[in-house]
């Protein structure tokens, strides 16, 4: 199986420990992801700010780079979510875009999707003895539809305790620009989940979107709460002998 | 041009070379079966509603029991509402004929009706201002609506009512007293229609 | 061309209406408290349904078609209604809406109406209207009561005075009600129960005397000509049956094609709306009904305009059951005045600028009032993908020209694998430099939040050294 690693634009430049957990993951469940270097960004920021004709330009070159592999594997249910939900409606109905679209489409999962539907795991022999909530941000939850397989996951994780995250399915405030646009509501909203995520008592938040978490982890951190943010990927990477790092 | 061909018009430019979609009815339908008593008088009782269940020689008993405790005297009865229920009841019954006005029908102590159709699963009542029933305004204005529901009107579910009412019948569902949810969303019961709803399920 | 009017006018950019909403405990507070038990309610009520996904299914599709067909069906209502002794009315906008019915009012040599909760009359603004011509419009539903009573506007589509809480509108009845008629009980006290009977006893006679009544509809069917309405609390009835002429302004959206879409649509609208298996009065009614005179007016005001679009066409599915608003995280922060129209919360951010246009700094920043978080499309009984509509409309938003720029920039560096990397370098080289607040725009951010370190080195650079950490 020829799997691809769509690491994302925001975990390439600002949470490479993530795309790095992903790796050697999945190298540990006894698969070699590949890293398409031509890959930089799906153009979500683009497509949700309303700038259509970058956005299909960054769907193209996406394609273009994923096309051909079997499985193209995305640590981001938001970016996920773009290529599976939005691609095809920027590409058309025809012509070559369209056709490269509809062969991505198929074969892009959320990492968490190709760990339990593709590999067929719930326990990838992780351990991570910290008190753990779990936010299932917008994307994951309502447009790809990850439904319970972070949690089945975490579950299996060693020395894990999972507290359940009060009014878990309301959205964090970020919203890719709208956390600049409408800045008071992004963090209002914020405010809310950061007082709930605080209610847990647990000492890190993970979800498996680095964009909510760098939201959420940013009120977190100006609070000075101590309560950090971590990927889910870098969870499920850890063992007891070896961090992520 | 007048605004209707200026509307049509508009609709029908807008809409040129719009293909039209499938409706899919996989929905349950009507179920074409009884409606369960048991669980239409949960769901009527639910709306804060009183609710009684009786069997047929025990309607006029209950009946003015019902209007008894309640203290009503003065209770409009509709044309055509079964004599033999109102037997035991001492009140006046009062005729909407020649019509009552609205102060009339303010000044009455209740009203006393059958119905068209009750729908378990919902617990509502259908009047179609039928023989028993009468005009809409006669269940509205007085404080006090007492509704006699024979068995064979109950049906299952809403696709059941609405496959057996006549819609060129003015109709009025009725699911409890009347209500608001206007003040932080919380349901209160009683404002202008009747507050005191009472329903008789003769089984 | 004409900006078609919705009720209010439009002014400020929703985010700064929104900035000042937030600051507001009590609103925040009120908001918080109804959306959360509205929302509850309306879970418990869907989830009882075994058949909701086919019924949302069906709502959908019915309401697609009948857009489709729309001209067919309009013409169907107007033949159905006449047969059965109405008279029915067009309106290409809001202005002669209200010409027609203020017409109509004048002919029966009345100076009062009441009227039954209507969100087309709001659009319109047609207590206004008829305040010019020298009609008095009081309003019979609760929450209109307290808004007119209030000199307020609405902010809400099911509740309009959901932004006030018992206190408030105790206070607002205590001291308004005089102006208005009966006044309010000197003992009032805020207990819902004792507001609910101010209201009843504030509105008791005037139902009993007024000979004029003006209401919207929820449905209008093709095929029979049959009006609907859906209500709680009976002020309703009071209006459909007391008067002598009743007069319905309705949007030509509404229209239904069968008396049995009604089996689909009384399932979906009471539990999506006051979380309620069924509410507790509805209304039907076929032309003259009991010797009344009954009038129809058939509205346009923006909705042809909206049935032209591809996209957002499926705006015009709604309705108007408030799930959408009431689960709404934007909705429940800001409330409903933010929006600058009577159609506020998520159906409002697509229905007003399509509406109304994007010209106004308002109408533009309408679309970007949501975080794109889906809770709204998954409640919404018609299937209405509300972020879809969303994004389609940012696409044709005029762009303020830094953002214009950024946007370049970023696109830009994207468009090249080597620039990103160069791009990620030059961030881990100068990560010490990095401000703790960001200027301009991007100060939004770092005004409630701090900005996450930059790493020495990117992804694609370590893979690159490491040969993907095999090395
Ligand atoms: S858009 Fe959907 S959820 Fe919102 S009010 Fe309309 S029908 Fe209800």
């Amino acid at each position: 199986m020829r799997v691809a690693l769509f690491v994302t634009c925001v975990n390439d430049t600002l949470f490479p420990d993530t795309g790095r957990a992903v790796v050697r993951l999945l190298r540990r469940l006894g698969v070699e992801a590949d890293f398409p270097r031509a890959q930089t960004c799906c153009g979500q920021m683009h497509a949700n700010t309303g700038y259509r004709d970058e956005a299909v330009r960054l769907a193209r070159r996406s394609v273009a780079a994923l096309r051909g592999y079997d499985a193209v594997v995305v640590p981001s249910g938001s970016c996920a979510a773009m290529i599976r939900e939005q691609y095809p409606g920027l590409a058309g109905s025809s012509g070559p875009f369209a056709d490269a679209v509809a062969q991505v489409v198929p074969k892009t999962y959320e990492l968490t999707e190709f760990l339990v539907d593709v590999l067929g795991v719930t326990d990838v022999g992780a351990y991570f003895p910290h008190r753990v909530t779990y936010h299932p941000t917008c994307h994951s939850l309502r447009g790809i539809h990850l439904g319970d397989r972070p949690l089945t996951l975490l579950r299996q994780v060693k020395g894990l305790e999972l507290v359940p995250l009060p009014g878990a399915e309301e959205c964090c405030g970020f919203g890719g620009t709208f956390a600049l646009k409408n800045a008071d509501v992004s963090a209002a909203m914020c405010a809310d989940k950061v007082r709930a995520v605080l209610d847990t008592g647990a000492e890190v938040l993970c979800a498996a979107d680095n964009s909510c978490l760098m939201h959420i982890g940013g009120m977190l951190g100006r609070q000075r709460s101590g309560v950090r943010v971590t990927h889910l990927a870098e969870i499920l990477c850890s063992t007891e002998t070896a961090g992520v790092r | 041009m007048s605004s209707r061909d200026l509307i049509l018009g508009r609709v029908r430019r807008a809409l040129a070379g719009v293909p039209d979609v499938e409706i899919t009815r996989a929905y349950r339908g009507p179920s074409d079966k009884p409606g369960d008593i048991r669980l239409f008088e949960e769901r009527v009782r639910d709306y804060r509603a009183v609710v009684h269940l009786v069997d047929e020689p025990g309607v006029a008993e209950r009946v003015a029991r019902s209007l008894a405790e309640r203290g009503a005297r003065r209770v409009v009865v509709p044309a055509g509402f079964p004599a033999p229920w109102l037997a035991a009841a001492d009140v006046e019954a009062v005729a909407d004929d020649p019509p009552l006005s609205a102060a009339e029908l303010d000044a009455v102590d209740g009203v006393i009706t059958t119905c068209a159709v009750a729908i378990a699963e919902t617990g509502t009542i259908v009047l179609d201002a039928g023989p028993g029933q009468g005009r809409r305004a006669l269940t509205l204005v007085p404080d006090y609506h007492l509704c006699v529901v024979r068995a064979a009107e109950v049906v299952a579910n809403v696709p059941d009512a609405v496959a057996r009412l006549v819609p060129a019948r003015p109709l009025t569902w009725i699911s409890g007293p009347s209500a608001t949810s206007d003040i932080e969303l919380n349901r209160v019961e009683g404002v202008h229609g009747p507050r005191t709803l009472e329903v008789l399920i003769v089984t | 061309m004409s900006v078609t009017f919705l009720g209010m006018p439009a002014e400020r950019p929703f985010p700064r209406n929104a900035a000042r909403a937030v600051r507001d405990s009590q609103l925040r507070f009120n908001l918080r408290k109804a959306t959360r038990t509205i929302r509850a309610r309306r879970a418990s009520v869907v989830a009882e349904a075994p058949d909701w996904a086919e019924l949302r299914e069906a709502g959908r599709a019915i309401k697609e078609h009948t857009l489709r067909n729309l001209d067919r069906y309009l013409v169907r209502l107007e033949e159905a209604v006449t047969a059965a002794g109405g008279h029915v009315h067009w309106a290409a906008d809001g202005d002669e809406a209200n010409r027609i019915v203020a017409g109509l009012v004048k002919a029966t040599g009345e100076t009062e109406v009441v009227k039954v909760k209507s969100m087309a009359t709001q659009e319109i603004g047609l207590n206004e209207a008829l305040h010019e011509q020298g009609i008095t419009a009081y309003e019979t539903d609760l929450a209109e009561l307290i808004v007119q009573l209030g000199d307020d506007r609405p902010s809400h589509i099911l509740v309009p005075a959901i932004h006030r809480n018992r206190a408030e509108i105790r206070e607002i009845f205590a001291e308004h009600m005089a102006g208005w008629g009966r006044p309010a009980p000197g003992d009032l006290t805020d207990e819902p129960a004792a507001l609910a009977e101010a209201a009843r006893l504030h509105l008791r006679e005037r139902f009993l005397k007024t000979k004029v009544a003006i209401s919207g509809a929820n449905f209008a069917i093709a095929e029979t000509g049959t009006l609907v309405v859906l209500e709680s609390e009976g002020n309703g009835r009071m209006c459909l049956t007391l008067p002598r002429t009743l007069i319905s302004v309705v949007g030509i959206e509404k229209v239904l094609p069968a008396w049995r879409d009604l089996e689909v649509f009384l399932q979906l609208l009471p539990r999506s709306s006051t979380g309620e298996r069924m509410n507790p009065y509805t209304s039907m009614w076929t032309g003259a009904a009991e010797g009344q005179e009954f009038h129809l007016v058939l509205l346009d005001n923006g909705r042809t305009g909206v049935l032209a679009d591809e996209v957002g066409r499926q705006a015009l599915r709604c309705i108007r059951c408030s799930a959408c608003l009431n689960v709404c995280p934007v909705y429940e922060r800001t409330g409903g005045h933010a929006y600058g129209s009577v159609y506020p919360g998520p159906i409002g951010a697509i229905l007003t600028p399509q509406l109304r246009g994007m010209g106004s700094e308002l109408d533009r920043s309408l679309p970007y009032a949501s975080s794109l978080c889906g809770a709204c499309y998954e409640v919404c009984p018609v299937a209405i993908d509300i972020p879809s509509v969303l994004v389609d409309l940012r696409a044709r938003a005029p762009h303020p020209w830094p953002e214009r720029a950024g946007m370049a920039a970023a696109g830009w560096v994207f468009e090249r694998s080597g620039r990103l990397a160069r791009l990620q370098r030059a961030g881990g080289r100068l990560r010490r430099l990095m401000p703790r607040r960001l200027p301009g725009p991007l100060g939004g951010w770092t005004d409630t939040r701090d900005l996450p370190e930059v790493p020495k080195e990117s992804f694609r650079d370590w893979w690159d050294r490491t040969d993907g950490g095999r090395r």
